[in-house]
């Protein structure tokens, strides 16, 4: 039992457990609080992945401008907990559930048939080579990947201009 | 060392959950926030890979996800102050102006 397991079952434990919060919570709030500690959870399996970059980018923009902009406008339509239905067991929900179960019980039988590839190309080399690091993922993005990165940028400005446009209500 | 196939069940486990609350949740905003669940999962699952073939391209696909993420929740939310205003209400049962 080393370490790297343990803190992985630990972050996916903690992970699933605030996920299912997000779903089952009767307000919004609670949804959208849950939800933040399931990116910050997610963040810790991505520094276990070596993508320490990627787990910034979580807490800053999933956890700190993706969720204020969410919990802003729950305030904002100020929405109580009457809007939830209770735990009614409908025809949609047990069919959604079913739907979801079977996606899950697919998706595991095909995971459990991928021949399992021992080496991980980690280490001392992946350290020597900066995996993972700021500098090397911007290198790479400014080099080969280039055109999506500015198709990123236009198509953020295209959602603040529609942002803007959509939410007033007279143009 | 943590096998890859742990963290692809983790991913698998964490877009079902979120697909469940898309179809089961009725308040439009639980349902933007279940989305989100479900894009977590498809970055994990690229930075899975990538770990596993020593390649950054996984990350890179991650780092567009999360942008695009970005964009997808302030058009989302814009649209659903909008649909509130004129509305009242956020509840996806009772916005079926579009289902006729």
């Amino acid at each position: 039992m080393n370490i790297e397991l343990i803190l992985f079952g630990a972050f996916a434990l903690l992970t699933l457990l605030s996920a299912g919060l997000v779903i089952f919570a009767k307000s919004p709030i609670s949804s959208a609080m849950s939800l933040v500690a399931t990116f910050f959870f997610l963040a810790g399996i991505y520094v276990l992945l070596w993508a320490h970059t990627v787990a910034v980018l979580q807490v800053l923009v999933y956890a700190g401008a993706i969720m204020v902009l969410f919990l802003f406008v729950i305030m904002l339509l100020n929405l109580g907990e009457s809007t939830s239905t209770g735990p009614r067991l409908t025809l949609s929900r047990i069919a959604g559930g079913a739907a979801a179960a079977g996606l899950l019980a697919v998706l595991v039988v095909a995971i459990w048939r991928i021949p399992e590839r021992v080496e991980t190309f980690t280490g001392p080399q992946a350290v020597a080579n900066g995996f993972g690091t700021l500098a090397v993922i911007g290198q790479t993005i400014y080099t080969k990947w280039l055109l999506p990165f500015e198709a990123v940028s236009l198509l953020l400005l295209v959602g603040m201009v529609g942002a803007v446009v959509v939410a007033k209500s007279r143009i | 060392m943590v096998p890859i196939s742990y963290y692809l069940i983790l991913a698998a486990a964490l877009f079902c959950l979120g697909m469940f609350g898309v179809l089961i949740r009725r308040n439009a905003l639980v349902v933007f926030m279940c989305v989100e669940l479900m894009l977590n999962a498809a970055n994990l699952t690229f930075l899975a890979f990538a770990k596993q073939n020593g390649n950054l391209t996984g990350h890179v696909s991650a780092f567009f996800v999360i942008a695009v993420a970005a964009a997808e929740a302030s058009i989302g939310l814009a649209i659903v102050i909008a649909v509130f205003r004129s509305r009242g209400t956020v509840n996806i049962d009772e916005i079926r102006t579009m289902k006729h």
